[in-house]
């Protein structure tokens, strides 16, 4: 008798795919699904403060009044009406977009992965944040990258690190940042910083993609201007209604100069022809009048009150030595903890006593990261935020006092 | 008519979605032979309501880890008179439980790796500091730590050097509140099942995988390890793997089904170094294979297990 087959087309798989396998933390998040657990893995906006009757409404208004554009296939860029609503959406945070500049995609998701096609071969070199997104790292390694990472501190990507690797030659085909309230990090890029990245890249000739799905989930002080408004023809800005609105939709767009706009669209159209009709006009009448100002006004004023209540939690429940960002603004806590803690390996203690995070891991294309965590607050009540912190500093000092025994 | 089944799959446990994957494939299994049979996953509906109001004449347990393996669901079975795969409650509970399971292979003089446990308790109430010490000095290096009551290789690491032990101890202890150290075997990796008779293992299945760790992703990716039934060994280290086996089983009380995990050393002795009562029946698992390769398929498979819970009805 021969070998098992287990997976006949085992032979077959391209390169691309041989990163996607099974883990166990996936495993594990399956049970952190039960309600019983408290979550802070899934940085899921809470869709429940949204006005059920206003979007049925809309989706009502959408069938009877357009059903036959609602119900057919779209163009590859997406409705010009949902793309001037988008272009909107910008101007709240003072950036002028010609919708022109535009292409709808699939949340901004789809955009990270249409920019990997467009823009990757195998083997060139990216630079990312480090942590970065996991969401951006998942659609850029499918198109075989090397990262060079930078790292973060409180004030985002540290330009002078990029600027050291730049001086030592190495010649990034893109930089990818999350300025606003970043993910996982939680941390804001300020305006001096901001200057000198889009200088430094503009210079060395090398696009920024800006990907700010959180810049309007602002909880206090002023926004700061995007990159892209500081130098439109080198940045590409990413961006999705997935947080003021619905994820859903299922919608983001992508604004870059028309030679690359033009490459995306038709990369878009190979993807899958075009975005939903239904959902574009679905948004466009979301945001047609001021209530969704209205709505984003309560998420956020929600979401201010929830990171409250995580950063007291933090002070009281975690080790005097573990530090963590105060995020003015999104969805994320990032926190570091002494060395000696392995936040991949506790999940599963942690899970057990029913409580969730992503670990630092995930957030970094090597191996690093196994002393940090990922809280998002986003989703779950105070009350049980509070809880669920409380539960990970037991964890926490439980692990701590192990440790101390087992390294004596 | 059919007996109506109760596939039992899901659960709270780390190996929720390893369980959900083998029950789907059960249940369609049971279906294909006319079975009524239907998936009753505790961690979504109450499970003694959900039977009583069922009234069914048999459970098939394909729950995988804590609760569903270790004698608390059999228990619970047997309270309300539901025959149910798989062995009775006591022998569940020491065969999940690697710290009990060595004990009682050890004393029945099956072949069993040099292991000593290293338990939460004893580190954080008896003051055990510094026996990690004593612990390399029984077990050697290298050595493999795992979870005393786990599956699926969860929280399993390899230590070579002494610093590392800590770690992979505080891994171990992730998922478990004692952690097994013990001596690793270098040489083949094979699974030996059974159905029905403990006496009658299934032909071995050797199991080679790519990345050279049978972890997790090697477990549940198709295609991340290559399988080969019957094992390529000779004949004479096939047969005492299987009499190692068997040992195994009857030692630990398995019935209907069960999987044990044994390495080969150089010399052609086999190590049992896991007995599991409910092996996994997903597309990648190993007891499936060893059916096939013996000419059962999966509908058999469940039925021929099934129908053992059923006669003891």
């Amino acid at each position: 008798m021969a070998e098992f087959a287990v997976d006949p087309f085992m032979d077959l798989y391209a390169r691309r795919a041989s990163g996607m396998s099974a883990s166990e933390v996936r495993a594990l998040f399956a049970v952190a699904e039960r309600p019983d657990v408290v979550s802070f893995a899934g940085g899921m906006p809470y869709v429940q403060a949204l006005p059920t009757d206003h979007v049925l409404e809309v989706v009502r208004s959408v069938l009877s009044e357009q059903a036959d554009v609602a119900l057919q296939y779209a163009g590859g860029q997406g409705r010009l009406q949902v793309r001037r609503r988008l272009a909107m959406l910008m101007a709240e945070e003072g950036t002028f977009a010609d919708p022109e500049d535009m292409v709808v995609t699939s949340g901004a998701q789809q955009a990270l992965d249409l920019l990997g096609k467009v823009l990757i071969d195998p083997g060139d070199v990216i630079a990312v944040e480090a942590p970065a997104y996991v969401g951006a790292l998942s659609a850029f390694s499918a198109y075989e990258p090397r990262y060079v990472q930078i790292d973060l501190d409180d004030q985002g990507m540290i330009v002078e690190q990029l600027e050291d690797t730049l001086l030592k030659g190495t010649r990034p085909k893109f930089v990818y940042t999350v300025p606003n309230f970043h993910n996982p990090a939680g941390v804001t890029m300020p305006l001096a910083r901001r200057e000198r990245l889009v200088a430094l890249c503009r210079e060395a000739h090398i696009p920024i993609i800006e990907d700010n799905p959180y810049g309007l989930l602002r909880f206090e002080g002023d926004s700061e201007p995007t990159l892209r408004s500081m130098d439109p023809q080198n940045v590409i800005y990413l961006g999705t209604v997935s947080k003021v609105f619905s994820p859903g939709v299922r919608l983001g767009w992508a604004v870059a100069d028309s030679g690359l706009l033009q490459r995306l669209i038709l990369a878009k159209e190979a993807s899958d022809l075009c975005a939903s009709n239904f959902m574009m006009l679905v948004t466009e009448r979301y945001l047609a009048d001021d209530a969704w100002r209205v709505n984003l006004e309560g998420l956020v004023s929600v979401y201010r009150s929830r990171r409250d209540v995580m950063i007291q939690a933090l002070q009281e429940h975690f080790p005097a030595d573990a530090v963590w960002t105060n995020p003015a603004g999104g969805f994320y806590v990032w926190v570091t903890l002494p060395p000696y803690f392995d936040t991949q390996a506790m999940l599963a203690a942690a899970v057990d006593r029913k409580v969730a995070y992503v670990p630092g891991t995930a957030f970094y294309p090597d191996a690093r990261g196994r002393d940090r965590m990922r809280l998002a607050f986003c989703y779950p009540t105070e009350g049980r935020i509070e809880e669920g912190v409380r539960r990970l500093g037991e964890l926490l000092a439980d692990e701590e006092e192990l440790y101390r025994e087992l390294s004596q | 008519m059919m007996a109506n089944i109760a596939v039992l799959a899901g659960g709270r446990s780390p190996e929720r979605e390893v369980s959900l994957h083998s029950g789907h494939r059960v249940l369609t299994a049971l279906q294909s032979r006319g079975y009524v049979a239907f998936l009753l996953d505790p961690a979504e509906d109450p499970i003694v309501e959900t039977l009583s109001a069922a009234s069914v004449s048999a459970c098939y347990v394909a729950l995988h880890g804590k609760d569903g393996e270790d004698g608390t669901v059999q228990r619970l079975l047997q309270l309300l008179g539901i025959p149910y795969t798989g062995p009775d409650p006591f022998a569940c509970q020491v065969s999940f439980d690697k710290v009990l399971a060595k004990e009682a292979l050890g004393a029945a003089g099956v072949s069993t790796p040099a292991w000593a446990a290293v338990q939460a308790a004893a580190l954080r109430d008896l003051g055990a500091s510094g026996m990690l010490r004593h612990v390399v000095e029984r077990v050697g290096l290298p050595a493999v730590v795992k979870p005393s009551r786990a599956g699926s290789a969860m929280g399993l690491s390899f230590v070579d050097r002494e610093a590392d032990l800590p770690p992979a101890v505080m891994s171990a202890l992730s998922f478990s509140d004692a952690a097994v150290v013990e001596r690793k075997i270098e040489g083949k990796e094979v699974a030996v099942g059974m159905v029905g008779s403990p006496d009658e293992p299934l032909p071995l299945v050797e199991i080679v995988p790519k990345s050279g760790v049978f972890d997790y992703a090697a477990r549940y990716t198709a295609g991340a390890t290559e399988y080969f039934a019957p094992a390529r060994v000779p004949p004479e280290v096939a047969d005492a793997c299987r009499d190692e086996a068997a040992r195994a089983f009857r030692t630990l009380g398995q019935r209907d089904v069960s999987r044990a995990d044994i390495m080969i050393d150089e010399a052609g002795q086999p190590w049992v170094v896991d007995v599991n009562a409910s092996p996994g029946m997903t597309d990648t698992s190993l007891l499936p294979m060893a059916a096939q390769s013996a000419g059962i398929s999966l509908a058999d498979l469940c039925e021929r297990i099934l129908q053992l819970a059923l006669a003891r009805a």
